[in-house]
């Protein structure tokens, strides 16, 4: 079932509906509320505000854009709001490439002397597997911000990179900055998972 | 740029992954990515890990909410029901 279709019972007091919603979305919101606020209990708080605000109807969902979008937008005006957290200026400078892949991996004319093998099959094989959803779970709680946000958004819950832009006020050069970096680690992590798979 | 007038090394092409999937690299340097990529499997590799990486990040989804959580949600829901509407 769609999002909008479970708000819709959502509000008319379809506990089920509630809980489905929030399976999908509440995780994300406390990972994305933690760019704005200073601590991982505020970041509770700020995503349990957000549901309120749903629920209670402050903000009505009018179909102007994807439910999840305006989900978020509720979220990050609520984590701004609380976050005592100085925005930070430019979190990243695009034209300073930092190196997302260990050097050790490359030779000294920059060539991969150890270099990666695909693993899409692997992958696809293994994406209903515990062990591939708790290395990606655990590569992006491990990310920091704002690549965890970045991700989050992007990644996890699909939103556009224009989304994601407007939702953290980064600009999309920035986004696609720090989403990348967040994904090497990612990469990295999965990595890992099938060299030691394949051992 | 240095991309733009010479070959890229290998340690330089990975930077390029996210750009080039994103549709966001110079056409020039989308170019001398692609020269690169069909020259190097190494670099042909990492690109198919990046993107098995966004396969498994979209299909695995967010992480499971843990009990007591979803128990505070829950909780908020049927207090919310209870006192708002």
């Amino acid at each position: 079932m769609d999002d909008e279709d479970l708000l819709e019972k959502v509000l008319v007091g379809d506990e089920g509906a509630f809980r489905e919603l929030v399976g999908r979305y509440h995780t994300s919101l406390v990972r994305v509320a933690r760019y704005h606020v200073e601590s991982d209990a505020a970041a509770e708080d700020a995503a349990q505000d957000t549901w309120i605000a749903v629920l209670r109807g402050v903000h009505r969902f009018e179909g102007r854009s994807t439910f999840k979008t305006w989900l978020f937008k509720i979220l990050v005006n609520r984590a701004r709001t609380a976050g005592s957290r100085d925005r930070r200026q430019v979190p990243v400078d695009p034209t300073v490439v930092v190196p997302t892949v260990d050097a050790s991996r490359f030779d000294a004319r920059g060539a991969w002397a150890d270099p990666p093998v695909p693993f899409t099959d692997l992958v696809e094989r293994h994406l209903d597997d515990a062990s591939v959803a708790a290395s990606v779970h655990r590569a992006i709680r491990e990310l920091p911000e704002p690549q965890q946000a970045v991700v989050t958004l992007r990644d996890v819950q699909g939103l556009s990179t224009y989304e994601v832009s407007a939702l953290l006020g980064l600009s999309e050069g920035n986004v696609r900055v720090i989403l990348h970096r967040g994904r090497a680690r990612v990469r990295a992590a999965l990595e890992d998972l099938a060299r030691g798979g394949s051992r | 740029m240095s991309v733009l007038t010479r070959s890229l090394v290998c340690q330089e092409a990975v930077e390029l992954a996210t750009e080039y999937l994103e549709g966001a690299l110079p056409r020039r340097v989308r170019r001398a990515y692609e020269r690169h990529l069909a020259a190097c499997d190494g670099c042909d590799a990492y690109l198919d890990q990046v993107r098995a990486v966004l396969t498994a990040t979209g299909r695995v989804g967010p992480e499971d909410l843990d009990q007591p959580t979803l128990d505070a949600l829950v909780g908020l829901y049927r207090e919310t029901r209870g006192v708002g509407t």
